[in-house]
């Protein structure tokens, strides 16, 4: 029997969500019944997920589906898939199953959170797939609302503040894409919006020289390129744990791609040499590495000094996501595999870390503030936690036998090519890292500190099974990415090539 | 001309009046003692009917009108869309009246609105100088009465006197206009005045250059282009819902495709599909014009409406926004180089302009249902309304991430298809700029439009806050156009084909 095809997660994602919003709202059994469609939709996506990706290892770009849409404009239904969108697919219906799991314990408003979710699911897939630049982008700003709707309504810390701050930063990174965009459809002449057709039309170099960095920081905003990263740790922080796991795990990736596949894809000369250079840097892939670099450092230097466990997550993704830039702009085959295995990589670890201090730990203990989680002994009250987040916490530093240590050591392979002072500062980005995460499961966890009141000293309510299962689904993709690398490799190099032999240089 | 003559060519025209005039006499014969709800549902279904009696009438029997050698109102492409747009979005205006209270006058004010539509159809298939003003009149007038219906509350008094004041005031400019412009080319049919710039010359006097800014001061008012725009916050603000509805959406339609109407007129005198070096003169002059009120209405609507806390008013400031785009749209027009390429420009402001009309009058639709209800036109009077109401709540997420222009909504489609008919002009520098600012203030639009839907969607309702009801016709065809908005969103060819070829059945 053949699989359907993965662009089914896209409709069983939107479908999902319809049937939320229509369910009556008043009965009792509504919660239960609402979480119980939402898991089972995530699942059967993830499944369609699974079976596209693991049937598909190593054939190159599909065409999925292709349906004239506005003829007038040239603009086509079109969904493709090659190995990285697939692999993109598979942590997208991954990340799902695991945020419906952390999120069993939302009480209010149950089915209008789950269709929110799924909406946004649903705009994630298809961006992953779009093989029309039009269409690519209306999958993205169809992720934008959803966005802001769960953390005014669902988040935590001056919720409405950062869910707005998030809508606005995607939003005008959207209106710059779109922008670059227009110009390119207008440029080109030639009444298409594929992206592969785009890629072919010999774009003007003095073109692309403009239109190459007003897409990549339009995407690059959603992927928390340094210094347009703000709205990441404070919307982390807001948003709750789900939407957080998401907002890590495959909404940042959501930029990452689109660097890769618009910006990268489209404008490849838009990384040529200037002709000169301006304090070092010489073209757009040096200033891009620059920020890239920047971004690795700071984020891991601002997470050592955060008191509120979250904002140590939060910063520790813009640290990560450094690392798929910088590898991006390496422009080499190992470069851009690590970047892509890193995005992966980083989506299923900084799930985990999200799940585990907003739901595990928080929701047991009602803060987050280190200080306070100091005198509470967390190591022996909740050993899953700590312990998950050790296992957690190894991954994220980039030890050996963790899907990080494939992603991290291949775009630093990658760069030493490109520039070793760039390496050496990643390096300096990876050891702040190690301390970063240390401190935090240290205060968190390990602490000798006595108590301080007797009232926090009581039992925490026992683990239940979603999260038993979420953890333990995320730890196990990580663990064997980790030891057996082809796993993904296998589909991503591939892709990684023809990209790199058919736009990118 | 003859009188047969202007029968049939107004004969869509003289349905509309006939029809007020009947909806006038059949409540005033039969009605008079009816309780007030049978009164206003009689009006408007004899409202609604007339308004399809003479689409019908317009799509079986309509000629050309011409005054000895020119024509006086002809029905080309553009303004049968126009026009149809206009039947449909009247009977949508009229269908937003049941379960209003702020008149004792139900036929009086549907009667009105007739009137007002009939204005529009004149305004949209004129094609002299005379016959244009005398719609432009006729529009005005009704829509001076109407912002003044609500006769028990002050801020509709106010604002009706505003807008009378303003629109007395455009109306004055624009006819010293016209009597420039017949000075210079010594005729009032627009295909004879575009002539005679080409043949004389006379689009290189400074004279024009006057008579150009009148008319734009009197164009941009219609459409509220900033600096001409002052009017529209208190019009919208006082006037009862289906009044405010009906300028945001009947009377822009009517404006815009007098636009185009103007830059078809253009090209239509195109010699040979070259530009004649007068005409280039002209069109730069007036580019430049409409070129400088849009990027006004874009950036003073955008940031206008940011402060805003009534929606009235903050639909007011997007409205000046809107126009602001469509501006560009007819600038795209007027800049085009050949009559397929301003045909194209002409087709996505007449399809920018009726999305936005159907969207904007729903919009109105549920602002007037919950204002009627909490008796406040405040963010905050939106409280929870997910919980008063989540059908309503849902239908005005649609409509207003629309506005925004988010897709797969009709909004983003109208703006993206817009935006690539400016780029596509594709002469230098200054279009791009305009659509890269166009796109930035479309942006900071996202943020007024998510300030309403966090006060529905977000906040609570107030302790004690019951449900909100709204009358079920007012409800279905609320529905109906957040249905339409989705489904020409994600299906946008029918309604761009349509819009092309307007012969063509629309499904």
């Amino acid at each position: 029997m053949q699989a359907p095809s993965m662009v089914w997660t896209i409709y069983v994602a939107f479908g999902g969500a319809a049937i939320q919003a229509l369910l009556p709202k008043r009965s009792n059994s509504t919660p239960a019944l609402s979480r119980w469609l939402a898991l089972l939709t995530a699942l059967a996506a993830l499944c369609i997920a699974a079976a596209g990706f693991f049937t598909h290892v190593g054939s190159g770009m599909d065409v999925l589906t292709d349906h004239a849409w506005i003829p007038t404009l040239g603009i086509h239904y079109l969904l493709v898939a090659d190995g990285i969108s697939r692999m993109l697919v598979l942590l997208t219906g991954l990340a799902a199953v695991a945020g419906i799991l952390f999120s069993w314990t939302v009480t209010n408003r149950v089915n209008e959170f789950f269709a929110f979710y799924l909406a946004l699911i649903g705009g994630v897939f298809g961006v992953f797939l779009s093989g029309d630049l039009f269409l690519l982008f209306v999958f993205y700003e169809i992720a934008i609302v959803p966005k802001y709707f769960l953390i005014a309504i669902w988040g935590s810390t001056r919720r409405e503040y950062a869910a707005m701050k998030l809508a606005l930063y995607s939003f005008v990174g959207s209106a710059m894409v779109l922008i670059g965009a227009l110009a390119a459809y207008a440029t080109s002449g030639s009444h298409t919006m594929s992206l592969t057709a785009l890629a072919h039309s010999h774009l003007p170099i003095g073109f692309q020289m403009w239109a190459f960095p007003l897409v990549f920081i339009g995407f690059g905003i959603l992927a928390g390129l340094w210094p347009f990263h703000t709205w990441a740790p404070t919307g982390h922080v807001a948003a709750p744990t789900a939407a957080s796991m998401l907002l890590a795990g495959v909404v940042m990736k959501l930029g990452a791609y689109g660097c890769l596949r618009v910006a990268m894809g489209l404008f490849p000369h838009g990384m040529d040499p200037w002709g000169f250079a301006f304090l070092g840097l010489g073209s757009w892939r040096d200033v891009f590495a620059l920020l890239a670099v920047i971004g690795i450092v700071y984020g891991a230097l601002v997470a050592l000094a955060q008191t509120d466990f979250k904002f140590v997550i939060g910063y520790s993704s813009v640290s990560h996501m450094g690392f798929v830039i910088l590898g991006l702009m390496t422009l080499n085959t190992i470069g851009l595999t690590g970047a892509v295995l890193q995005m992966f990589s980083h989506g299923i670890i900084a799930g985990l870390l999200f799940a585990i201090v907003g739901r595990v730990v928080y929701e047991r203990t009602h803060t987050r503030e280190l200080d306070v989680l100091e005198g509470m002994h967390l190591a022996k009250k909740i050993p899953f936690a700590a312990w998950a987040f050790v296992i957690a916490g190894m991954a994220s530093m980039g030890l050996p036998g963790f899907s990080g240590f494939v992603a991290e050591f291949q775009v630093i392979v990658g760069s030493w090519s490109f520039g070793p002072a760039w390496t050496i500062l990643t390096g300096v980005g990876i050891v702040i890292g190690v301390a970063y995460t240390w401190r935090a499961l240290q205060k968190a966890f390990f602490s000798d500190k006595p108590a301080h009141t007797a009232e926090i000293q009581g039992h925490f309510a026992p683990i239940t099974w979603p999260e038993w299962a979420g953890v333990g689904m995320l730890l196990a993709v990580t663990v064997a990415v980790g030891l057996y690398p082809r796993l993904i490799l296998d589909s991503i190099e591939p892709a990684v090539k023809a990209l790199l032999a058919g736009g990118a240089q | 001309m003859n009188w047969m003559d202007l029968f049939h060519a107004t004969l869509p025209v003289t349905v509309l009046e006939v029809a007020a005039l009947v909806v006038l006499v059949f409540d005033l014969a039969l009605l008079r003692k009816a309780a007030a709800n049978s009164r206003l549902a009689g009006a408007v279904v004899l409202g609604v009917l007339g308004c399809g009696a003479a689409a019908f009438v317009f799509y079986h029997h309509t000629a050309p009108l011409f005054a000895s050698n020119h024509a006086l109102l002809y029905n080309q492409a553009y303004s049968a869309v126009a026009q149809t747009a206009i039947f449909a979005l009247t009977a949508m205006t009229l269908l937003l009246l049941p379960g209003t209270k702020f008149t004792r006058h139900p036929a009086e004010i549907v009667a009105t609105v007739l009137f007002a539509a009939s204005g529009g159809l004149l305004v949209v298939a004129a094609r002299d100088l005379l016959v244009l003003f005398v719609g432009l009149e006729l529009l005005s007038l009704s829509l001076y009465i109407m912002t003044a219906f609500a006769k028990s509350s002050e801020k509709s008094a106010e604002a009706a006197l505003k807008y009378y004041l303003f629109g007395g005031m455009s109306a004055a400019f624009m006819l010293f206009g016209f009597s420039y412009i017949y000075g210079l080319t010594g005729s009032t049919g627009f295909d004879e005045i575009i002539q005679s710039f080409q043949q004389t010359g006379s689009a290189q006097s400074p004279l024009f250059l006057v008579a150009m800014v009148a008319v734009a001061a009197g164009l941009g008012f219609k459409v509220a282009a900033v600096p001409f725009h002052l009017w529209a916050p208190d019009a919208y603000e006082g006037a009862p819902t289906p009044a405010a509805a009906f300028i945001a959406s009947v009377s822009k339609v009517a404006s815009f495709a007098l636009l185009a109407g103007l830059a078809y007129s253009a090209a239509f005198a195109l010699h040979n599909g070259k530009l004649p070096v007068a005409h280039i003169a002209a069109n730069n002059r007036v580019v430049a014009v409409i070129l400088f009120l849009a990027a006004a209405s874009m950036v003073v609507g955008n940031l206008a409406a940011l402060a805003q806390t009534s929606v009235r008013r903050l639909l007011a400031y997007s409205a000046i926004a809107h126009a602001g785009y469509m501006l560009l749209g007819v600038a795209a027009a007027a800049l085009a180089s050949d009559a397929e390429a301003m045909t194209r420009s002409v087709n996505t402001v007449l399809f920018y302009v009726i999305t936005y009309g159907l969207t904007t009058i729903a919009a109105f639709g549920v602002i007037g249902v919950v204002e009627q209800a909490t008796g406040s036109n405040k963010l905050d009077a939106f409280s929870g309304l997910h919980k008063r109401n989540p059908l309503l709540a849902a239908v005005l997420l649609i409509l207003f991430l629309s506005l925004a222009g988010i897709p797969p909504l009709v909004g983003f489609w109208a703006k993206f298809n817009l935006f690539a008919a400016v780029l596509g002009t594709g002469s230098g520098v200054v279009p791009f700029a305009l659509v890269a600012l166009a796109i930035a203030m479309s942006a900071v639009s996202l943020y007024y439009y998510l300030r309403v839907l966090k006060f529905a969607y977000v906040v609570e309702p107030v302790e004690g806050a019951g449900k909100i009801t709204a009358h079920p016709v007012v409800l279905l065809v609320l529905v109906a156009i957040a249905v339409a908005v989705v489904w020409i969103g994600c299906a946008p060819a029918g309604l761009v084909d349509w819009i092309a070829k307007p012969g063509l059945p629309l499904l």
